[in-house]
């Protein structure tokens, strides 16, 4: 991988929006174009900076949702809109196709995957999903043989981010399960009725302790304190836990 | 006031220094209690972040950031253990 000469102070830059979708009727994904992006591992974020014409500025960290490199040479953020939340409103429902956006990054070495050998538990709530959809896809990008399970809890089925492409990696990337728990409501015949992550759920489609996995944990800050406590309670190593939260609710 | 935690901080540290330092372990000034900056609870968002201990709230890093300039007070933390990747490493990934 291709590396800057110097790996210099943490500058701005000026990148442009090439595409937008929408994941769910609240989450949307942005296709930038980053000038000398120099590359990112799986689980790194970057700073959001909008500015007024006034001069007020406000500045936000998000993950990055996609995975590095990119054949287009493209970055991707999912931004999840939150209430009264002023850069995510920005994000999810103002900025258009063809505009700028004032970026820095990567930056975060900590909750990050570095395709090391052990199994990988991946638990998201809500949007959380998002950097760990990075290390899904970097794993992909290289082949990876590592074990890998998601268990993702989300609100409804309306509110899963990257159903589509979820279902499609657990066809063709050989080792990859995902696993859906739902808070509000369930598909027809799903066979648990609504609720929160629980013991039971982490101790079945997670790893057994013995196996030493790497485990990563992401949500709101209530999600990631009990997905956290249960790994702990059945017997994983604290060491091995990693966890980013964030405050808004799922 | 938003509770995140320290990884949201990365991007603030990585413009004073060099390395970064959410995988640094901070021992706390109140508990003596180690933990990697990335898991102090936070509350901002920026300009102001205050960064408190996991073990016992006490506060460990505050970071304000001005047009011109940082202020950072580390006075809750004793000390930080700040990994050192080898040189030519890509140990903090691309940079």
């Amino acid at each position: 991988m291709a590396r800057a000469a110097v790996s210099g102070r943490l500058t701005w830059r000026a990148a442009t929006v090439v595409a937008a979708r929408w994941e769910t009727s609240s989450v949307r994904t942005l296709v930038l174009e980053v000038p000398d992006w120099p590359g990112h591992l799986p689980g790194q974020h970057l700073d959001v900076r909008l500015t007024a014409p006034d001069g007020y500025s406000a500045q936000r960290s998000y993950s990055i949702a996609s995975a590095w490199p990119d054949e287009e040479g493209h970055i991707e953020l999912t931004v999840q809109r939150v209430e009264d939340g002023e850069v995510s409103s920005y994000l999810a429902d103002v900025l258009e196709v063809g505009q700028p956006l004032e970026l820095r990054g990567p930056v975060g070495g900590w909750f990050v995957w570095r395709d090391e050998p052990p199994p990988v538990l991946l638990v998201a709530g809500g949007s959380g999903v998002v950097p760990l959809m990075a290390m899904i896809r970097a794993r992909g990008e290289v082949r990876g043989r590592q074990p890998f399970r998601l268990i993702y809890s989300a609100r409804t089925p309306q509110d899963v981010c990257y159903a589509g492409e979820l279902a499609r990696r657990v066809r063709d990337d050989p080792g990859l399960d995902v696993r859906f728990v739902y808070t509000r409501k369930t598909p027809d015949g799903w066979p648990d009725p609504p609720g929160r992550i629980t013991v039971p759920i982490l101790n079945t489609y997670g790893w057994p302790p013995d196996f030493a996995p790497d485990l990563f944990v992401c949500g709101p800050t209530a999600f990631v304190e009990t997905a956290a406590d249960i790994l702990v309670a059945l017997g994983h190593d604290p060491k091995k836990i990693r966890t980013e939260r964030f405050g808004g609710t799922p | 006031m938003n509770e995140v935690d320290g990884n949201a901080m990365a991007g603030d540290l990585r413009e004073i220094f060099a390395v970064d330092l959410t995988a640094a372990v901070a021992t706390c000034a109140g508990c003596r209690e180690p933990c990697i900056v990335a898991t102090l609870r936070v509350w901002g968002p920026a300009p102001g972040l205050v960064a408190r201990c996991p073990s016992c709230d006490d506060v460990v890093l505050r970071l304000v950031r001005g047009p011109e300039r940082a202020w950072l007070d580390l006075r809750g933390a004793i000390s930080l253990q700040v990994p050192l990747p080898p040189a030519g490493s890509l140990a903090e990934g691309p940079a």
